[in-house]
């Protein structure tokens, strides 16, 4: 099962819910940090990286000795990536999508593609700490997260690439982007369940009803947890009952919660009694999960 | 005419309340949400529309079942995996979530049995508001392109700039440092990260801090409810100091900010003679004296 976190508006704790999750739950638990901009999951389980690979992403390369200047390639592109100014091809790699259609149309075949780095995946484990009385000694947390290179600006192929990494047997809990667009659609495309995080504001409702329409669109069960309850009014309650998506969770507006995220630390070491309340909350989503699958 | 960015990496350290708060203290000024997945700067500024554009961002891929002979070449060639195979008999449709818009499939399809529509991806907007005017957008749900929104509405900004004779574009950006972001940075006199003081937030500060060296827009910082942690705040002013980016001030936790948020305003106007307030109207000279906002930029 895949359960991906998302939320809209950034901040709401999408990160805070994905890491004490994945902490609680009996292994096999995999964790992948899509939020390959941004990534901060590692920040609150210290995994220990055993492996590294590099993103790589086709752009064309021109061999002058064949090319006629025809300009195919040019039309061919719907991204402006490749231009031809007389006896020139000028190739724009940061807005080249690597579609492939320049190499594909050349009828002298004088497109070659290179690769080029988007980015890098890395692989480790994260050691049971305090919760390892559940887990079977030895069982660790799968850790996956994609890391950008500063200055792409593709995310989508890092995502997908550290997707190939979810446990098909076991639990995966993908820990997403913020917003609505291409980022979030790869980092929740096709899982069992996404879990919407907010917080009861105007802004975390206005972007709460951004991510709850992403998700019908996809077509996937979804759930909420109201981060940071007491903090603003009760819209964001009132909405999750229109629109009958069931509140699965309430964590408070808590200083003591606050201080520890600052840290670096989980809400389940500064407040062991969250350890049940997580146990709690992916009960009901497997019981969703199951549900659906009846369903169909 | 200056253009200020306000970005932070990670989302939620308070960007848009802060934007809000510094369009009520400038003057002369254009606003612009190029946050347009998650568009919040509105909520707070009420704005009256006065125009409201299509974003034609792109084209669709449609397989022409009439046409498409089942020979399976589009499926081969596409590199997002979003052509979906049907059996019985062997047909093809497109996945319309996962396409691209590059095309590929419908210049090669031998049978020219693939369509290639327009698509409106979003609006955009001019609109009022009681600080000035103020331009915005809806990126359509689950929709691309959004770096081509934020530089379409970016420039529309501009031009309205110029024409009106403003002095300041202020930009509340997106989360991030990818694509929506590079595209409402680029070419700024200079972004301002409000950064907050956690293991995050100073992981995430970093990061722009690099984009904005990589693209050489000078960088500014304020560390935004300081007192949750003070000895991270301190971190990331340190970092700030290594990095050549100019810290402008410290704002304190305050839940007024959500109490404005909720009467749609901004804490100037909701909390005037508070301390934050205070503190917010001194980032704000601190962040007009800097020399990166005295050069006027050519547009």
């Amino acid at each position: 099962m895949i359960i991906s976190i998302a939320s809209g508006k950034g901040g709401t704790g999408k990160t805070t819910v994905s890491t004490n999750l994945a902490c609680v739950l009996p292994a096999p638990v995999t964790i992948l940090d899509c939020d390959v901009e941004e990534p901060n999951s590692h920040l609150f389980l210290n995994p220990t990286f055993t492996d590294r690979e590099d993103v790589i992403a086709p752009i064309p390369e021109v061999d002058d000795t064949k090319c006629t200047y025809c300009k195919r390639c040019m039309e061919i592109c719907r991204f402006g990536a490749i231009a031809v100014a007389g006896e020139k091809v000028l190739i724009f790699p940061e807005l080249c999508h690597s579609c492939g259609g320049c190499a594909a149309i050349c009828p002298e075949d004088a497109i070659r593609e290179k690769d080029r780095t988007l980015g890098v995946v890395e692989t480790g484990f994260v050691e049971p700490g305090l919760t390892d009385q559940e887990k079977n000694p030895g069982e660790k947390i799968k850790f996956v997260h994609g890391l950008m290179d500063i200055g792409q600006v593709m995310a989508p192929p890092i995502i997908r690439q550290v997707r190939t990494h979810a446990d098909p047997k076991g639990l995966t809990i993908i820990d997403a982007p913020p917003g609505t667009s291409c980022p979030v659609i790869a980092s929740t495309k096709g899982v069992d369940f996404v879990l919407l995080v907010t917080e009861p504001t105007p802004f975390g409702l206005h972007d709460l009803i951004l991510a709850v329409e992403t998700v019908k669109i996809l077509d996937i069960p979804h759930g909420l947890v109201i981060n940071r309850a007491g903090m603003g009014n009760n819209d964001v309650k009132r909405y999750a009952q229109e629109q009958e998506i069931p509140i699965l969770m309430e964590i408070p507006f808590d200083r003591r919660i606050a201080t520890a995220y600052s840290k670096g630390e989980l809400i389940i070491s500064c407040l062991p009694e969250y350890k049940e309340k997580f146990l709690k909350l992916y009960d009901r989503i497997e019981a969703m999960v199951a549900q659906r699958r009846q369903a169909k | 005419m200056k253009e200020l960015i306000i970005l932070s990496g990670k989302g939620g350290t308070g960007k848009t309340s802060l934007t809000a708060a510094f369009a009520s203290l400038a003057k002369n000024m254009m606003l612009c949400d190029t946050d347009v997945d998650a568009a919040d700067l509105h909520l707070l500024m009420a704005p009256k529309i006065q125009k409201k554009n299509d974003f034609v961002g792109g084209n669709e891929a449609i397989i022409n079942p009439e046409k498409c002979v089942g020979c399976g070449l589009c499926k081969e060639l596409c590199r997002f995996d979003a052509v979906i195979e049907l059996t019985d008999p062997v047909s093809y449709a497109i996945d319309a979530i996962g396409c691209e818009g590059c095309g590929v499939c419908v210049d090669l399809c031998p049978e020219g049995a693939i369509d290639f529509p327009k698509k409106t991806c979003g609006e955009w907007y001019v609109s009022d508001t009681r600080f000035g005017p103020m331009i915005h957008a809806r990126l359509g749900i689950a929709e691309e392109n959004s770096g081509r929104l934020v530089a379409l509405i970016r420039e529309e900004a501009r031009k309205r700039t110029r024409e009106q004779h403003l002095d300041l574009i202020l930009t509340d950006g997106p989360p991030g440092i990818g694509c929506p972001v590079i595209a409402s940075m680029s070419q700024a006199n200079c972004i301002l990260i409000v950064a907050e003081p956690t293991v995050s937030g100073i992981h995430d500060m970093k990061r722009v801090g690099q984009l904005a060296a990589h693209f050489k827009i000078p960088a500014m910082v304020c560390v935004n409810k300081f007192d949750l942690n003070p000895d991270q705040g301190l971190a990331i002013e340190q970092i700030a100091r290594e990095n050549n980016i100019h810290i402008v001030g410290r704002i304190p936790f305050d839940p007024n900010f959500t109490q404005a948020m909720i009467q749609g305003k901004t804490i100037m106007e909701t909390h005037k003679n508070s301390s934050t307030s205070q503190a917010i109207r001194e980032i704000w000279q601190t962040v007009m004296k800097n020399p990166a906002m005295k050069q006027e930029r050519i547009m």
